[in-house]
């Protein structure tokens, strides 16, 4: 009885323990399920990120450069199929087994592994370090053969840049090139970048980066936890940049180029109604394909220690004295601001007798002076002494508003280029400002033959001859294709302006701004005298370019020649008189030369610079003269093409 | 012959299927199915090596389970030493012909099984205690042998888990045989004390830890500390866990398993990928089916008439209990990371045959509640 009382009590205990464990269970239970609603519901988007984030990957795919075309839809700038090899970084275990591995494979040599370790210093873990980006195909098969013993390795079948029009087009067009860390700054390279992607570094490539750079692609792969990829989930395919229509004809353009071998300088040409820059040529010149891949040293020193310069875009970055072709312009004030008749007649006595200011002498660069001129011949010869005296009269700000509001003193492209200069047209203003000195008249005198202070870009030299043989019209010049003007309208807009010489409220003897395609000119008949000089000057005898005169009518032109000193001229030298192939190549003069063409009904104007070429009568009008050949037969091609006719009219 | 045997006991063979709780045969059955789908879902949707076994082995184990249910619970109860001392030889033989993998040594090799006998000795501390203590007087209970003797049938396999490695079932066959003693009445001041000395010896229990065990314990309160090392396992298994919210990714399209992301997926993780896929909806039915189990099996416990049978049960229930709630709790980042596999849905021979046998035993229980056992 005892014994069955105890055990009855020894079931109680054991039933009593064991209740109070189960409700520690239950408790415990309890503690879980509420784990499990923590993560499951409360957290759950948190770790569902966390999952996406393990599972899914993102490569980003390169897209295509935009291309460039010409006038013609000529392709100027294309994209070739490179083969590429990329480090994925964070892959890697054992980076200096990789490169060893790959070092043998396809064989680099010392200083290019050393620059890759160099590279990767400067990478951030996770980023991609492209080891090569234009391998042969041989060495690209190589590498997938061996992929598997390459940690983190990646051959990349990509494209880049390629310029079929080389040396003909690096100035306009420009080249690209790997990105710096400034280039990542811009927004458009940022938002689009992805490894090994290269960037336009001048020019078209560099301005119009937001249209050609396109927009990359992104794979999303299904990974799994060794990061192999499993399945594509999604691909959002990479959109090429858009194409680039230049007003370039490539054919003009080759040949300006060709005309400018083995000289330093350039030659622009522009249509003179719609503004559209046909040529624009810069020599010397380099090969942009050379840039793609990464320039060697070699080549790099040979374009940068050229005396020629080749970096320098000339056309728009280089700048210098007009000499005598900024004589039509000084003209055109002097007659606009009535300040002249234009039957006044001055007399050229040569070096004997020069012009005297103030005790200072200004020589004609003729030595045994024009005797009487007016206007016209003073302009056809290019008498200084008729120029000097007309500046004086004229006044140098008087000038400079005829001069700034024909083109000069601003660049012409506008952003485009970022070595584009504005030249400087000087007036007694800007030099209190810029050297706090007042303006003297001998700076007047020399002013009016285009030396002195004043510095032009041969495009701007293009622009100025073409808004004066367009009749005085204001045009918008342009390189790239603006789709928002219509040319016939414009041409037509500029000639019925011309028929119907509406009355016009305003003074254009004021300093104003003139709206695009509207009239520049006082008097439409100090326009027409100017033309009818720059005829004289071509295709009458004693004008300066009378030697690369056409008489054909269909290539009749009419032009202006220029010799800018690029030094003061002494006394010696005068007396010396030697011709310009005995003179030290730094010290000869540049030879300048501006035309329009044809000379009845124009259309083209046309600027040509030889860098210490000596005279421009010499040395730029008969480049010009077989350029405008060039030119006028391409019109009715490009005129055809431009307006989407196909038949010949 | 069987017949002869069953009528010679008193009961007859429809008493005893009558007396059978179908309801934990068919819990057991449903969690087998569970399981299967879990460890199919492990091989990404193939019918391949690991669920092809499982089926096997749940298949066999169970048929052995149904026989051994009829064994009578007497037979347990004089067995009970006899399988604690077969459970520490094998353990003894594991330390000198054991099979090692992944660095530790655990199993034997039985040609038809590799054999992992600190799961049995889950078990068989069980019955070992549950026989020990069915005899002992609640009087006595406190006495000072009878409290130095369980503490030392419990540290020896204890100790030799360890040494294997295996931390997480040392300290398993640990809380069974804690359990039991609790159970049997042992003063709750002991319980105390022992707790305090176990708080102040930590640092030093520590010191004795291996350094993976140490980086274990180190990365379990931060798993940050080394997220693609020790703390890989906590950190994905989370993600898992979590990602899979209220539904769940559905079935065979929980991505953190299948992509690898997972490890030991089809064993100690087995409650991750489940959880992942079918979600809190999914994972809260589970722990019910789990509680029920225990519920079953405490119930089985209630209607015994012997103490062998009440405190095997209780304390069968309460180790089903551990195995559950610190395997989920290890995946749910509440506990370190200790090698403890989830019963019948981990994928493993050892801990599905052990836990085959010890419900067949409380499956014995039930059929022959009605049984007196005689202390001997």
């Amino acid at each position: 009885m005892l014994n069955r009382g105890r055990n009855i009590e020894k079931g109680r205990v054991i039933t009593r323990r064991m209740f109070v464990l189960a409700a520690a269970k239950i408790l415990l239970f309890t503690g879980i399920s509420s784990r499990l609603y923590n993560l499951q519901i409360s957290d759950r988007e948190k770790y569902e990120i966390l999952s996406d984030k393990n599972r899914i990957r993102e490569w980003k795919t390169p897209p295509q450069r935009g291309i460039i075309v010409d006038n013609f839809n000529k392709v100027l700038a294309s994209n070739d199929r490179v083969f590429q090899l990329h480090l994925i970084l964070d892959e890697i275990n054992d980076f200096d087994l990789t490169i060893f591995k790959i070092k043998n494979l396809i064989g680099l040599d010392k200083f290019q592994v050393k620059k890759l370790y160099k590279k990767k210093e400067r990478l951030k873990p996770w980023d991609t370090l492209v080891v090569s980006d234009n391998l042969t195909w041989e060495q690209f098969s190589k590498i997938n053969l061996y992929l598997h013993e390459l940690e983190g390795a990646k051959p990349v079948l990509s494209t880049s840049r390629f310029y079929p029009y080389a040396n003909n087009l690096v100035h306009i067009v420009g080249y690209v090139g790997d990105a710096s860390p400034k280039d990542l700054e811009k927004p458009e390279i940022k938002e689009n970048f992805v490894p090994g992607l290269k960037v336009g570094k001048y020019g078209i490539e560099n301005s119009q980066e937001k249209m050609l750079i396109g927009n990359y692609g992104i794979k999303r792969y299904e990974v799994n936890a060794s990061g192999k990829r499993i399945s594509q989930i999604d691909y959002i395919k990479e959109r090429q940049g858009s194409k680039v229509n230049l007003t370039i004809d490539i054919e003009i353009q080759k040949y300006a180029q060709e005309l400018l071998k083995g000289k330093a300088g350039s030659i622009c040409a522009m249509d003179i109604y719609t503004g559209e820059v046909v040529a624009m040529a810069s020599s010397p010149t380099y090969d942009p394909n050379k840039f793609t891949h990464g320039i060697n040293q070699k080549d790099w020193q040979e374009i940068r220690n050229n005396p020629l310069k080749p970096l320098i875009n000339k056309s728009i970055a280089g700048l210098y004295s007009p000499g005598s072709t900024f004589k039509p312009l000084v003209a055109l004030a002097a007659l606009e601001y009535g300040i002249l008749n234009p039957n006044k007649s001055i007399r050229c006595k040569g070096h004997k007798h020069p012009y005297e200011l103030y005790g200072v002498k200004y020589h004609c660069w003729k030595k045994e002076g024009h005797g009487y001129m007016r206007l016209r011949n003073a302009i056809k010869q290019s008498c200084d002494i008729y120029f000097y005296e007309m500046a004086r009269l004229l006044g140098v700000d008087k000038l400079s508003i005829i001069a700034k509001r024909y083109g000069l003193g601003t660049n012409v492209l506008g952003d485009l280029y970022n070595d584009e200069k504005n030249g400087l047209v000087p007036d007694t203003k800007w030099k209190r400002r810029a050297l706090e000195e007042s303006w003297y008249l001998g700076e007047t005198v020399i002013n009016g033959i285009g030396q002195g202070y004043i510095q032009t870009t041969p495009l701007q030299l293009c622009l100025m001859t073409s808004q004066i043989a367009n009749g005085g019209y204001k045009i918008k010049p342009h390189i790239i294709k603006d789709e928002n003007i219509n040319y016939k309208d414009v041409i037509n807009k500029i000639k019925l302006n011309q028929s119907n010489f509406p009355l016009h409220e305003r003074n254009y003897l004021d300093d104003i701004n003139v709206e695009y395609y509207q009239r520049m000119y006082h008097k439409k008949s100090n326009i027409n005298f100017i033309l009818d000089a720059m005829f004289g000057s071509t295709n009458e005898q004693y004008g300066t370019s009378f030697k690369s005169r056409y008489d054909d009518p269909k290539y009749q032109f009419a032009g202006k020649t220029g010799t800018s000193q690029v030094r003061r001229i002494t006394d010696l030298d005068r007396e010396l008189d030697l011709d310009t192939d005995q003179i030290e190549y730094k010290k000869r003069d540049h030879a300048l030369y501006i035309a329009f063409a044809p000379y009845k009904n124009p259309r083209y104007a046309i600027s040509v610079i030889v860098e210490h070429g000596g005279s421009g009568s010499k040395a730029a009008a008969p480049l010009a003269s077989k350029l405008i050949k060039k030119i006028i037969d391409r019109h009715k091609l490009r005129e055809q093409f431009n307006n989407g006719n196909t038949s010949l009219a | 012959m069987l017949r002869e045997r069953i009528q010679a006991s008193g009961y007859t063979f429809f008493e005893k299927l009558k007396s059978i709780d179908y309801l934990l045969i068919l819990l057991i059955l449903f969690i087998s199915a569970i399981s299967v789908f879990a460890i199919y879902s492990t091989e990404g949707g193939k019918l391949s090596f690991y669920t092809k076994n499982h089926i096997v082995r749940l298949s066999v184990f169970f048929s052995l389970f149904i026989v051994l249910s009829f064994v009578r619970v007497s037979t347990w109860y004089k067995n009970a030493y006899l399988f604690y001392l077969l459970g520490l030889i094998l353990l003894l033989l594991v330390l000198f012909f054991g099979i090692s993998a992944s660095g530790a040594t655990r199993w034997i090799n039985l040609y038809f099984i590799n054999l992992q006998p600190s799961e049995l000795m889950k078990v068989a501390i069980i019955i070992c205690f549950a026989r020990y203590y069915h005899r002992i007087q609640s009087s006595d209970i406190q006495s000072f042998k009878f409290l130095l003797q369980p503490l030392i049938l419990l540290i020896i396999p204890c100790y030799l888990v360890l040494q294997q490695p295996d931390l997480g079932t040392s300290i398993l066959i640990a809380g069974s045989g804690i359990a039991i003693i609790w159970l049997a009445g042992t003063n709750i001041k002991y319980f105390i004390y022992s707790g305090l000395l176990l708080l102040v010896s930590l640092p030093f229990a520590i010191s004795v830890l291996k350094p993976y065990q140490k980086s274990r314990i180190l990365t379990f309160f931060n798993p940050d500390r080394d997220p693609l090392g020790a703390g890989y396992q906590i950190i994905q298994s989370k993600i898992a866990i979590g990602s899979g919210g209220f539904f769940g990714k559905g079935f065979l399209k929980g991505t953190q398993s299948y992509l690898e992301f997972l490890p030991e997926k089809h064993t100690d993780f087995i409650f991750t990928l489940f959880s992942e896929e079918f979600g809190f909806l999914g994972s809260i039915i589970l722990i019910l089916l789990y509680i029920l189990l225990i519920y079953r099996i405490i119930n089985v416990g209630l209607v015994s008439r012997s103490f062998f049978a009440k405190l095997y049960c209780f304390g069968f229930a309460t180790a089903i209990f551990l195995y559950v709630f610190v395997n989920i709790a290890m995946v749910l980042g509440l506990l370190p990371i200790v090698g403890a596999p989830l019963p019948i849905m981990s994928y493993g021979g050892s801990s599905l045959l052990s836990i085959m046998l010890g419900l067949s035993i409380v499956m014995s229980c039930k059929i022959y509640s009605q049984d007196q056992i005689s202390a001997y």
